[in-house]
């Protein structure tokens, strides 16, 4: 026996074997438990899935491939104006940042070879909570405002921590990297208003389709809600217009396409559900089918969900385990949660910003996270507070960017975003808490 | 020869960049030299802050996006 070599082995078998032999069904908290998790992992694949997430996926995909990044970069490059650089910085995660390994190397370059400290710490903090994907997953899950206030406060305390990491340490702004930074060169294969009108109408499929049903039966919003298949058919057969006529798609495939689902929703009316799922699929046969920028875009958007969905299905398992659906109980116990971080106390809010800055999530594990814990009995400025600290920092990133800019400028932003997390869910929770 | 660099922290597209440009490499059939280079610090030496990037022979190629196998190959030519 080699032990250096099998002791590995040994170690996985020996506790698995623990595991099973202490394993402990029966317990009805744990048996309870395992129940919430298969609960909120189903009520995630129903509800959210081919609806919410798919689209999201296709239009991350989209901003990837049709947006030019470099036409961003411009104005955070060394000669930008910086006004502008930080106004571009705070906002530009949107565009620039859907995969959060993306933030640091961008980082690092807007320091080192472009607008500056400021200007790259904006960015950093504003990045992973503005990208697509997170911002429609929050509001989503975790209500309208909630998701609003992310953003917002995102990219508002971004400028705040920015200006302020430039103030502290602007004696040492002086060395610049000497290397120029290379720019993708930006291709301009259409005008602005076709890109724009191919985003505005896939961005209108997923409103429309994810319409609540508001609270009273009356007014602009239900007229909506109810007219709301009718206004996400009319904007898909302008997305198969667009796609034909701007971006080269046969206009075979495309009815091809186009023909189940007709089929599926006039046959199934009341689960619009089918005719949604026919349509993602015959868009993935004829974009994957293709060639160029099409076949591209399917490679991105395909990415995107290879990666991050079975992270969020695991991150729904673990925290359905641990927290239980809203109202129920899982492992943890809700009194916990609210003595911790229940309530909008300065102490809470504190906490929730500590714990999200040093945590890990894999990206949008925050939403079922959060959304346990709120259902636990976590109050809404906490919640906010764990979403501003939490994608932004992590005890990784921060071993990372000490390696980038030495540990006092890391210290001090860690400190920044942490402070700034908790003044924004006290003002959050007082508000609407 | 040719020496090939694969500048990027380690994500997924940095992963398909690297499977592309080799399968590009061996279609063409020339030798080449892969290496990754994932220190954020190295990454901008090279003046490159959107990974993925491809660098042959000290020349960044490839900025921000992975090209298919296609394109390339145009490259390496």
């Amino acid at each position: 026996m080699d032990w250096k070599k099998e002791w590995k082995p040994l170690a996985i078998i020996t506790a698995a074997f623990l595991a099973c032999f202490y394993l402990p069904v029966g317990i009805p908290r744990f048996d309870n438990a395992v129940k919430e998790s298969l609960y909120l992992v189903k009520w995630y694949a129903q509800e959210h899935v081919v609806l919410c997430l798919v689209p999201a996926f296709f239009i991350a995909g989209a901003i990837s491939v049709f947006i030019s990044q470099a036409s961003v970069m411009k104005y955070l490059g060394a000669g930008a104006n910086k006004i502008l650089a930080y106004g571009v910085a705070s906002v530009s995660g949107a565009i620039l940042a859907v995969c959060s390994c993306t933030v640091l190397p961008l980082f690092a370059g807007i320091w080192r070879m472009g607008a500056g400290l400021g200007p790259a710490t904006a960015f950093l903090y504003s990045g992973p909570a503005i990208n697509v994907l997170a911002i429609v997953l929050t509001a989503r899950i975790l209500g309208m405002e909630l998701g609003i206030a992310r953003a917002v406060g995102a990219i508002g305390f971004s400028v705040v921590i920015g200006l302020l990491m430039h103030l502290i340490f602007r004696k040492e702004e002086t060395q610049k990297a000497i290397a120029q930074a290379a720019m993708p060169t930006p291709e301009v294969p259409r005008p602005l208003w076709q890109t724009a009108a191919y985003f505005a109408s896939m961005v209108a499929i997923l409103v429309f389709a994810n319409w609540g049903k508001p609270e009273s039966d009356t007014g602009l919003w239900y007229a909506i809600y109810s007219a709301k298949w009718a206004i996400t058919a009319i904007s898909a057969v302008g997305f198969g217009v667009i796609l034909t006529a701007w971006f080269h798609l046969p206009w075979w495939k495309v009815v091809l396409a186009a023909i189940p689902t007709v089929i599926l929703a006039a046959l199934f009316p009341h689960k619009p559900i089918l005719a949604f799922a026919a349509a993602s699929i015959g868009l993935s046969v004829i974009t994957s089918t293709s060639d160029g920028e099409m076949g591209e875009w399917f490679g991105v958007t395909w990415g995107f969900a290879k990666q991050i969905l079975p992270l969020l299905l695991g991150g729904v398992l673990v925290a359905g385990a641990l927290l239980g659906r809203p109202g129920m109980e899982g492992l943890i116990p809700n009194a916990w949660v609210t003595w911790a971080v229940g309530g909008n106390s300065l102490a809470s809010n504190f906490l929730a910003a500590l714990i999200g800055a040093f945590m890990y999530f894999a990206t949008l594990t925050e939403v079922p996270i959060l959304q346990g814990l709120i259902g636990s009995g976590m109050g809404k400025g906490p919640a906010l507070a764990l979403l501003l600290a939490g994608p932004a920092l992590s005890l990784p990133s921060m071993l990372v960017l000490n390696s980038i800019m030495g540990s006092k400028k890391t210290f001090v932003y860690c400190s920044l975003v942490v402070i700034m997390a908790t003044i924004t869910g006290i003002i959050f929770g007082a508000i609407w808490g | 020869m040719k020496t090939l660099q694969i500048l990027g922290t380690g994500c997924p597209k940095c992963k398909k960049l690297a499977e592309n440009t080799e399968a590009a490499a061996k279609e063409l059939g020339v030798e080449y030299d892969l290496v990754k280079i994932t220190d954020i610090n190295a990454i901008m030496g090279f003046g490159v802050m959107m990974t993925p990037a491809l660098v042959v022979d000290g020349q960044v190629k490839v900025v921000g996006k992975v090209p298919d196998v296609a394109d390339l190959k145009k490259l390496l030519a």
